[in-house]
């Protein structure tokens, strides 16, 4: 995902302000990465450059 | 794609109700327009869209739906309609999941998860209803496609309890269904059935 995607993105549990941790990152986007919510500090994975929003019982 | 793998099998196919919601979305789409394709299945329509409106992102649950998008360059999201969203767009698309599906006939698969619509086929639409509102700009427009296998009538209904106006934009009959494309707006006044349903709950 691009950076920029992160001013769009909220947490699905309560809506809530997300901070950016960057593990990959290529010149275009970021790989990987987990996005956590200011609010309720529940973690949404980055994989393969998409960022998983799913709320946690959602995921496989 | 020339050849497609096995997990991309199980990515719904653009069908007649893609290229309904297709047409209607062409004529649609505008410049300056922050769009959005909720369950995108093979991207289809963000694909065709992409040049036309300021950007468009895709979202799906199915992680072979959101590598095809990847593929042709489409920004993509993993999930479940516009929760993890806190933009206001000015389109929103979606062709939603709405067979009528018994909870026997229910399966993890991927692509029966893009065809069930719940019991009465209008689950994941009420859902989807219940929160345009937040993520709609006051003069964004949602378009939607519903088959009469989802009824149309309650639809209707419970997009005035939440506050919608919605307008019919085509029609299709296709074998044993008849498809709808409708335009949802943030109703100007709401109605008094909306007052009333906020006074119940």
């Amino acid at each position: 995902m691009k950076r920029d995607l992160l001013d769009i993105l909220a947490c699905p549990l309560c809506k809530g302000d997300l901070t950016l941790e960057v593990f990959e990152e290529n010149d275009r986007e970021i790989i990987t990465g987990k996005l956590c919510c200011k609010a309720c500090s529940e973690c949404y994975p980055i994989e393969d450059g998409i960022p998983n929003m799913l709320p946690p019982d959602l995921r496989d | 794609m020339e050849q497609e793998s096995k997990s991309e099998e199980e990515v719904y196919k653009p069908a007649e109700d893609t290229f309904l919601l297709l047409k209607v979305t062409l004529k649609e789409a505008k410049s300056c327009d922050k769009a959005i394709e909720i369950g995108c299945g093979r991207a289809l329509i963000s694909r065709e869209i992409a040049d036309k409106v300021k950007c468009i992102i895709a979202t799906d649950i199915n992680p072979s739906a959101l590598r095809i998008a990847k593929h042709y360059n489409i920004p993509t999201v993993m999930a479940d309609l516009l929760r993890g969203f806190k933009a206001k767009f000015d389109l929103i698309i979606f062709n939603p999941p709405y067979l009528p599906t018994a909870p026997e006939e229910k399966s993890r698969k991927w692509i029966n998860q893009a065809l069930d619509g719940g019991e009465n086929g209008r689950e994941t639409i009420f859902r989807f209803l219940e929160q345009i509102n937040e993520n709609l700009s006051p003069k964004g427009r949602s378009l939607l496609l519903i088959s009469s296998l989802s009824g149309m009538a309650e639809v209707k209904e419970k997009a005035i309890v939440e506050g919608l106006e919605i307008s019919e934009m085509a029609r299709a009959r296709y074998f044993f269904e008849e498809l709808y494309v409708i335009k949802i707006q943030i109703a100007k006044q709401k109605s008094n059935k909306y007052n009333a349903a906020k006074y119940i709950f």
